[in-house]
């Protein structure tokens, strides 16, 4: 088989005179013998360059060609390093014509490449902060105009898409709740697992109880759930919201007479605002049950102590503090979200990026807004 | 001599859940020709064409390219036969990350043994072919529909593929521009030898390219017409078929 595409393309190169190069070229030049050929001609060629003015190609013996060998001749022409004047093409049939000229072959160079300018450390320093301005800006103008939103869909309720909210509490909350349960449980059984080794030396059993109770209702709950809600959601709202941005979906809207924010971030919102703090409860919830897996199992308390001793540990203060954090925790995840989800431009991998610096972003806004609700209650004396 | 035949359908059926769509169809394309395929919309004129290129498999039915089956080939020879079709998608399908000329260049990289400077070579040569010359650079996202459609089918045509399959090359077009690229695609078909096969509805790209076309029907399922476009307008027995070449196009789109 390699023999035979070989064979296909044959050439001869004659120097009549010593500046003078002819190459004859028999057979088919295309794409399966044009790199083998191309191949060879250049072995062929090496020798014979110096001191050359003139370069002859005579093509009268090709029975086909297309673009690939179109590629070839004008690579011979680039071999023979002579400006392209002083190559000429002779013998081109019909065909041969049309293939030169539908792939503008004598005008080849005619738009050289530009590199792209070398980066420089002031332009890229300079753009970056005002990139990281504008954002800032687009963010205040995101926050106010969601602001608008909400303040018409006061004065006009019905303006809002009910169904939407649904669907969203349903992705957002429903769906959400056998992974967060899972690993609520297993966090609980791991806080008390540790936490039994330390105070089973004091004899403190049943203070396991109270130390994953507190964790969880107070912190780790809201938190946990915050970040899987923004694992799972955060991402899904960024995607939907990119894609409808760069298949005009989002102008549509518009054009419509929507207004694209109350359209597709309320429902979100709200959505979210809902049943986060919800899944934060059933996170505390499956959280004590694993501590008291370990507690009954190993620690040999008896469940209705255990249970007790969980409930004396919380206040209600405490229950609504983590939950009003989760709460923020939402707001926080679905403005973030669709942010990143407008923010995106361009084509497939835009999606890809809003989605992930959405998981991003507001997963350090959740660790960021916890160590605020910290600092606040220290200065509260809580 | 008569040509021989390059890609046969042979009693396709096809069914999405319990409705039916295509309904035991049948046709042959001959090597070289410029075969069209029309019909309402709905009709299944873009199934048909995904069947054909292997991206489904139908119900029943065989197709055949190049004497080898799509449908139950082994995946060795189906990778093969792909590198024998160029597809044109009806949005372009140009990958949105990379610029036109990489977009060009990634079915020739990947199939073929290229010495590495010279793919920019041929995809600038095949960008000159579609008219695109100097736009290397350009990501798919700043340039316009026609042009992302001259870009798609420079794509299509990277390998110097056996058949060229087309859905709407010319919908979303200006007159114009819809009738340069019938003009292209003339030309790809007299210079290289391609065989053509185009979904459209576009009356003008059906008179200027079609060499043969079938008329797919939405309540029979199957081909109520078949032959010389011109010759179906003027002479077909079916009145409905008659009308439907006849409509006048007013601004060459017929959408
Ligand atoms: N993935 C799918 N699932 C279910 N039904 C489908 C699917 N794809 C197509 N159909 C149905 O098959 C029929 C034919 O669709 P197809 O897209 O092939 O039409 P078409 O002839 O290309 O129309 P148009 O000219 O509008 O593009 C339609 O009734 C459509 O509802
Ligand atoms: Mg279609």
């Amino acid at each position: 088989m390699r023999t035979d595409i070989a064979d296909k393309c044959r050439f001869e190169i004659r120097t009549p005179e010593p500046a003078k190069l002819q190459i004859f070229l028999r057979g088919d030049l295309v794409l399966d013998t044009a790199p083998i050929c191309l191949k060879k001609i250049r072995e062929n060629l090496r020798k014979k360059l110096p001191g050359l003015e003139k370069t002859v190609i005579d093509i009268s013996g090709i029975q086909h060609l297309d673009d690939y060998g179109a590629m070839v001749l004008s690579e011979i022409r680039n071999l023979t390093g002579l400006s392209p004047e002083r190559t000429e093409i002779t013998g081109a049939n019909e065909d041969h014509r049309k293939i030169l000229g539908m792939t503008d072959f004598d005008r080849n160079s005619l738009c050289p490449l530009s590199p792209p300018p070398a980066p420089n450390l002031v332009i890229v320093a300079g753009e970056t902060a005002i990139n990281a301005y504008n954002g800032f800006l687009y963010f205040i103008s995101f926050i106010g105009a969601i602001t608008v939103s909400i303040a018409r869909t006061i004065r006009h309720p019905r303006s809002i898409r009910g169904g939407d909210i649904v669907t969203h509490m349903k992705t957002t909350g429903v769906d959400a709740l056998p992974v967060v349960g899972l690993i609520s449980l297993m966090l609980g059984l791991i806080i008390a697992f540790i936490s039994s080794m330390q105070l089973k030396l004091y004899g403190a059993n049943i203070y396991v109880a109270n130390l994953v109770a507190l964790a969880m209702v107070s912190e780790l709950g809201p938190i946990m759930t915050g970040i899987i809600v923004a694992g799972r959601s955060g991402s899904a709202y960024a995607a939907e919201i990119s894609t409808m941005k760069i298949s005009e979906e989002i102008d549509a809207l518009v054009v419509m007479g929507f207004d694209p924010n109350q359209f597709l971030v309320l429902p979100r919102l709200i959505a979210a605002l809902v049943v986060v703090p919800m899944l934060a409860m059933f996170s505390n919830i499956f959280a004590i049950a694993g501590g008291a897996i370990i507690g009954v199992s190993m620690l040999n308390l008896p469940l209705d102590s255990y249970i007790s001793q969980s409930m004396e540990a919380i206040t209600l203060f405490e229950l609504l503090w983590g939950l009003s954090k989760a709460g923020v925790f939402a707001v926080l995840i679905a403005i973030t979200g669709c942010l990143r989800g407008f923010q995106a431009k361009g084509g497939a991998s835009s999606v890809g990026n809003a989605a992930t610096s959405a998981v991003v972003t507001s997963i350090f806004l959740i660790v960021f807004f916890d160590s605020m609700f910290a600092v606040i209650r220290i200065y509260w004396g809580g | 001599m008569e040509p021989a035949e390059c890609l046969r359908v042979e009693n396709m059926m096809v069914r999405y859940g319990h409705s039916l769509v295509l309904d035991d169809i049948s046709f042959k394309v001959k090597r070289g020709e410029r075969f069209i395929i029309m019909g309402g919309s709905g009709s299944g004129k873009s199934t048909l064409l995904r069947h054909m290129i292997g991206l489904e498999s139908p119900e029943s039915g065989k197709v055949i390219i190049e004497n080898t089956d799509m449908t139950v080939t082994d995946e060795e020879t189906f990778m093969n036969l792909l590198k024998k079709i160029g597809v044109l998608f009806q949005n372009s399908a140009l990958i949105g990350s990379m610029t036109v000329g990489e977009n060009v260049a990634l079915p020739i990289v990947e199939h073929l043994r290229l010495e590495r400077h010279l793919t920019p070579v041929i995809v600038r040569m095949k960008l000159a072919m579609v008219g695109l010359e100097c736009y290397e650079q350009y990501l798919p996202s700043e340039i316009s529909g026609g042009m992302k459609k001259r870009a798609g089918l420079a794509r299509a045509l990277a390998l110097n593929p056996e058949i060229l399959f087309l859905d709407e090359p010319s919908a979303g077009l200006d007159p114009v521009t819809a009738g340069e690229i019938d003009e292209l695609i003339l030309h790809i078909n007299r210079t290289l030898g391609t065989t053509i096969v185009i979904v459209t509805h576009d009356l003008d790209s059906i008179f200027a390219v079609g060499q043969r076309v079938i008329l797919l029907d939405k309540s029979t399922k199957n081909i109520i017409a078949h032959g010389d476009p011109a010759e179906i307008r003027d002479r077909h027995e079916n009145p409905e078929v008659r009308k439907f070449f006849k409509r006048k196009s007013v601004s060459g789109n017929t959408r």
